[in-house]
């Protein structure tokens, strides 16, 4: 699904990341995890090809993402779900247009896909919100509302930079809980957390492994989390 | 070819009619979409009385040109036993001028004819002493006519050349000269409303680099992007250059119409199937728009990572 092999990154400065090779297989949970900083954003970009790694080669679905066309790329981004840091919202749209809004730019906003709308939206609690605006919503509502454009069109892999980043506990828990239903659907699952009792919560839900970036390597964290 | 061609209609219809939702993935681009429909409304009103200069130069061209090429006239006065003998020395002369293509006496029955609307058709030219006429067409070139003048009063003493028309020579080149401006002017006109649709799309797409960034992250192929900006553009010029045009071809109904012996001003409207012309101002103003805006956003799609 998601395979590096030798991986290094930088920004033009030093290395940021070096050396690193993994497997995400189909149906996985992982966390990603280390301190601010450390490139955890910049390895989930390498993930979905925003970025290309500078030495070792990405490979999603197989193919090496550099040989990938803009229109490649663009059809891998439907493919993978990816939940922002920020959110990124449209700020002119509905809470519901965003959520939709792949479904628009690939030419999918049917009827029956807006069936799915409303029922995604009720899954993550916003059927009430869908006709606010992205700045009428506070952020456990945001991060939702994220999480529901990330799936809507039902990717194999879902992407979570920070899913719980500016909510309270609880959101963060009720996010959880999305994340591993969606999980127990058979998504493979990467969080880029450094929520460590959200780690630990996860862990005694689903069979969680946790990645650690830690001097630019990446490292299976042991049992101690 | 068949499956091609419908894919063709339905491509432009989906262009033309866009789908909602396709459109407001771009915000309303407010002030520059204004600006652009005005512009191709001025530009618009522009060309229509650009292509109605052009028009009434090219007939009055075309007119003038005729009636030059047409002939001058050779008028002999003489006595009747004098006269078909002047009239063979003439043609003779003629016949060796260089820039006359032909010289033709006219009959009895032409005569009659030119002389109709005086004297009635009864006229009895064999016993009048009328003059002679010849009629003298030019290559176009033309011929010398102070030379032929000079050789005609040695030869054919009751020879006077009518040559009228010929003073229209420069007025046809200059005529000519201002339709070819005219086409200039419209050339100039669609090429600046170009360069305006492209700063006003560059402008637009540098608005928005934000949502261009979120539409690429959830999955949104260049084109569909450049589709949504593209399309804006495109129908804001078409409807502006279609308003700018109607305004300009109203003003040209009420321009006073021209008279019988109209001078170039009250000539310068359309006339009749003349009037379809202005009609493809706006369509090639929306062209103009989908190729410059087309340019501009695949230019800056390919610049934003
Ligand atoms: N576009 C960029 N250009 C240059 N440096 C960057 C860029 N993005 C991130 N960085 C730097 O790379 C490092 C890792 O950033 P990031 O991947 O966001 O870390 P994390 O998500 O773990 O906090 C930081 O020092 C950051 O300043
Ligand atoms: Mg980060």
């Amino acid at each position: 699904m998601i395979e590096f092999e030798n991986v290094a990154y930088s920004y033009g400065g030093g290395e940021l990341l070096s050396d690193i090779s993994l497997k995400l297989s189909p149906g996985s949970f992982h966390f990603l995890t280390g301190p601010s900083g450390s490139g955890k954003t910049t390895f989930l970009k390498l993930c979905y090809g925003a970025l290309l790694p500078t030495s070792g080669q990405v490979r999603l679905f197989d193919r090496d993402v550099r040989s990938f066309t803009r229109d490649d790329m663009a059809m891998t981004r439907r493919r993978v779900g990816v939940v922002h840091q920020d959110c990124q919202f449209l700020d002119h749209l509905t809470l519901a247009d965003n959520v939709a809004l792949s479904l628009t730019v690939s030419g999918r906003d049917h009827f029956d896909e807006m069936a799915n709308l409303s029922e995604l939206l009720n899954w993550v609690g916003l059927k009430s919100r869908a006709n606010a605006l992205p700045a009428e919503l506070s952020g456990g509502e945001r991060q939702r509302a994220a999480l529901a454009r990330a799936i809507i069109m039902s990717p194999d892999v879902i992407l979570a930079d920070e899913p719980t980043g500016n909510v309270d506990w609880e959101m963060s828990q009720r996010l959880l809980t999305l994340l591993v239903e969606l999980n127990k659907m058979g998504k493979t699952i990467l969080i880029a957390s450094h929520d460590l009792a959200l780690i630990r919560s996860a862990k005694s839900q689903v069979q969680a492994r946790v990645l650690r970036i830690s001097n630019r390597r990446l490292q299976l964290a042991g049992a101690d989390l | 070819m068949k499956i091609k061609r419908i894919q063709l209609t339905t491509t432009v219809r989906n262009f033309i009619l866009g789908d909602a939702q396709a459109d407001r993935v771009v915000p309303p681009t407010g002030f520059t979409a204004q600006l652009t429909m005005f512009s191709a409304a001025a530009m618009g009103f522009l060309a229509v009385f650009t292509l109605a200069m052009s028009l009434a130069s090219g007939r009055l061209a075309d007119r003038w040109g005729a009636e030059l090429a047409r002939s001058s006239t050779l008028r002999i006065s003489a006595p009747p036993d004098q006269l078909p003998a002047q009239t063979t020395a003439a043609l003779r002369l003629l016949e060796t001028t260089p820039g006359v293509a032909s010289a033709r006496a006219l009959s009895e029955d032409e005569h009659r004819a030119l002389l109709a609307p005086w004297f009635g058709p009864d006229v009895p030219v064999d016993t009048l002493p009328i003059p002679q006429l010849i009629e003298i067409i030019e290559t176009s070139a033309g011929y010398d006519s102070a030379g032929l003048r000079l050789r005609l009063s040695a030869e054919v003493p009751g020879a006077v050349l009518d040559d009228h028309t010929r003073w229209r020579r420069p007025l046809v080149r200059a005529a000519t000269r201002l339709r070819t401006l005219g086409w200039v002017s419209i050339l100039l006109i669609a090429t600046v409303t170009g360069a305006m649709i492209t700063l006003a799309a560059h402008a637009a797409l540098a608005a928005n680099a934000q949502v261009i960034a979120v539409l690429r992250l959830v999955g949104a192929r260049d084109a569909y992007i450049a589709n949504a900006f593209v399309r804006r553009f495109t129908l804001r010029a078409g409807i502006g250059a279609f308003i700018g045009t109607a305004v300009g071809m109203l003003a040209l109904l009420i321009l006073p119409s021209a008279q019988a012996d109209g001078g170039f001003l009250t000539g310068l409207g359309f006339q009749g199937a003349h009037w379809l012309w202005p009609l493809i101002i706006p369509p090639i103003a929306a062209l103009v728009a989908f190729f410059s805006t087309r340019a501009a956003a695949r230019k800056t799609l390919r610049n934003l990572v």
